[in-house]
């Protein structure tokens, strides 16, 4: 009787979660590869086969364009880590007490501004007749006007700007568990700082900074906004060939192809990074 | 002596690292806001002078956003998202929270990971798959039945489908999290009194909950309001606020009213993720 209660409760628990997974995610997702490995044929006709890969393999500026967003996406991911770890650094464990909670709020209201407006703020600051270029015409430091929009720096400044805070906050909250104990024994056994940081330090917050890397570099992959706000029409964006099949074109076999080949690339990157730092998704993502 | 200088200035220069990233932080920010107050027909430099115009302008060009029908639809069509979004996904997070706290069966690591996975899907995917899915019932119901599922095609129901897809897992990540710090001894101690398990579900289960709930609640809310890749593919004739605002900056030139629209979810978002702080802040405290 007892048993029978408990088995009941785990079938009806279970059952929002199986149809979520099931119907929201597989079935759309093998949905999605069935669809890419149909071939058009004649209108309406399609067969079977692997034609919108080959096309993508025969078209440089498809495959440049995922090798372009892949690469830009590990420099962006490397660039967030770089800049926001000496900052998840100070408020875990340099700031006081009281300052602490205040920088992470400062951190973490800008996180739930959306991307667009944030994407719009740069635009303002950066365009040809944005603040940046009308200050500099001001004070006499340039004599026309510069426009800052529209290259590779901007959109990999503006995405590091989208991004950083999901690498600061579970940076934060991994060295918020640290014992500074273990930081004055290293510096006590005769560590440097370098010494300390490589040995100590990184290693303890070794969970928070793969979270980090793999949802900014899954956003960064993902991201569709702010390349096309700041990068503008040749930014050369993988997402925005997806929209193109899709959408402009209405070639839903390659562009459900292109999906999948994002979503393999992406998966392959997050896969090496949980081997190569020997981590596992449940105890690095889930944590946050 | 020496180390001690040494000290001071290299505290002195992360400082100043740190000041710099907040200017970086809120740039962008600040300068979005003001422009909304800028009495110019462009949101640019030099400044006219204040105006709450872009708010409350009634008439072109300089027609405010309280009184853009098209905006204001936005807005009201990504409010209702929101909120479907957001009481769906903690129904569920909930139940979700219970079956891999509470509950023993086989697999249940790699279901937890199943759970996980949406978050590290690209947002963009998501939509497509789902996007595909829908069509292709619908597509089969109209040949095979000659039925018309209207529901299925891009619109409101498939957006919400597509932001609930993912936005599950966060709040089942954060009540999970509430859930297992979840003393079994409450639980016990009502038993002992002679609750029913309903009861102590509902009196002292749900309660301590709720604070994790509310937090994921807002959370998931502000995710689907900004949400943008996944809801770009979704989409029907009823577009939610960031598609407007997108095709406005993107096709239109744009004018301070988009300014006037940013402060104002600036503020908005501001205040729910104080408002997520300070509900989850109080579960320290007791």
């Amino acid at each position: 009787m007892q048993s029978d209660i408990k088995k009941l409760s785990l079938i009806l628990l279970f059952a929002p979660f199986a149809l979520w997974i099931t119907l929201l995610i597989i079935i759309p997702h093998m949905g999605m590869v069935v669809l890419s490995l149909r071939e058009k044929v004649a209108p309406r006709v399609y067969e079977f086969g692997f034609g919108n890969y080959i096309d993508f393999i025969n078209e440089p500026i498809y495959w440049n364009t995922l090798l372009r967003t892949g690469s830009m996406s590990i420099l962006v991911t490397f660039l967030a880590l770089i800049i926001g770890f000496p900052i998840a650094y100070y408020i875990a464990k340099i700031a006081g007490k009281r300052s602490r909670g205040a920088l992470f709020l400062l951190c973490l209201i800008p996180l739930w501004v959306s991307d667009l407006i944030r994407a719009f703020g740069w635009i303002l600051l950066l365009r040809e007749t944005g603040v940046v270029s009308s200050f500099l015409l001001w004070t006499g430091a340039v004599n026309q006007p510069i426009e800052f929009l529209y290259n590779d720096v901007t959109v990999v400044v503006g995405l590091v700007y989208t991004v950083i805070l999901f690498m600061i906050v579970p940076l934060v909250s991994t060295l918020d568990g640290m014992d500074d104990a273990m930081i004055e024994a290293g510096y006590n056994l005769g560590g440097n700082g370098l010494t300390v940081l490589r040995r100590i330090i990184v290693p303890y917050a070794m969970p928070g900074i793969v979270s980090g890397c793999i949802v900014v570099f899954m956003l960064t992959a993902g991201s569709y906004l702010t390349p096309i706000l700041l990068g503008g029409k040749n930014s050369s964006w993988f997402t925005e060939q997806i929209y193109d099949q899709f959408i402009t074109r209405f070639n839903w076999e390659s562009g459900a192809a292109f999906g999948f080949l994002l979503l393999a690339f992406t998966s392959i990157v997050v896969w090496l990074g949980l081997r190569l730092t020997g981590q596992t998704l449940a105890n690095t993502v889930a944590k946050q | 002596m020496a180390i001690a200088s040494q000290n001071k200035a290299y505290l002195f220069g992360y400082r100043a690292y740190l000041v710099a990233f907040f200017v970086f932080l809120a740039a962008p920010l600040v300068a979005a806001g003001t422009f909304a107050f800028n009495d110019s027909l462009f949101p640019a430099l030099p400044w006219q002078g204040f105006t709450l115009d872009w708010f409350f302008g009634t008439t072109e060009p300089k027609l405010g956003m309280f009184y853009d029908r098209r905006l204001l639809s936005g807005l009201y069509y990504s409010f209702v998202i929101g909120i479907l979004v957001s009481t769906l996904s903690v129904v569920v997070g909930t139940s979700n929270a219970f079956l891999f706290v509470r509950g023993n069966f086989p697999g249940k690591n790699f279901f937890y990971i199943l759970m996980i996975l949406p978050l590290v899907i690209p947002g963009v995917i998501l939509g497509i798959s789902i996007l595909v899915l829908a069509s292709n019932i619908a597509n089969g119901a109209e040949d095979a039945l000659n039925l018309e599922i209207e529901f299925l095609r891009p619109g409101i129901f498939l957006v919400v489908l597509g932001q609930f897809s993912f936005i599950t897992t966060i709040t089942s990540l954060v009540i999970t999290a509430r859930l297992r710090k979840f003393d079994y001894a409450m639980e016990e101690a009502a038993l002992n009194l002679g609750a029913s398990r309903f009861q102590v579900l509902r009196t002292v289960t749900l309660p301590f909950l709720r604070p994790a709930m509310i937090a994921a609640g807002i959370v998931g809310f502000l995710v689907s309001f900004e949400n943008f890749n996944t809801t770009l593919f979704l989409v029907g004739s009823e577009s939610p606020l960031t598609i407007t605002m997108f095709d406005r900056m993107a096709k239109v030139g744009s004018t301070p009213v988009l300014n006037a629209v940013s402060f104002f979810l600036i503020i908005g978002s501001g205040a729910l993720a104080l408002i997520t702080v300070l509900v989850q802040r109080d579960k320290s405290s007791d």
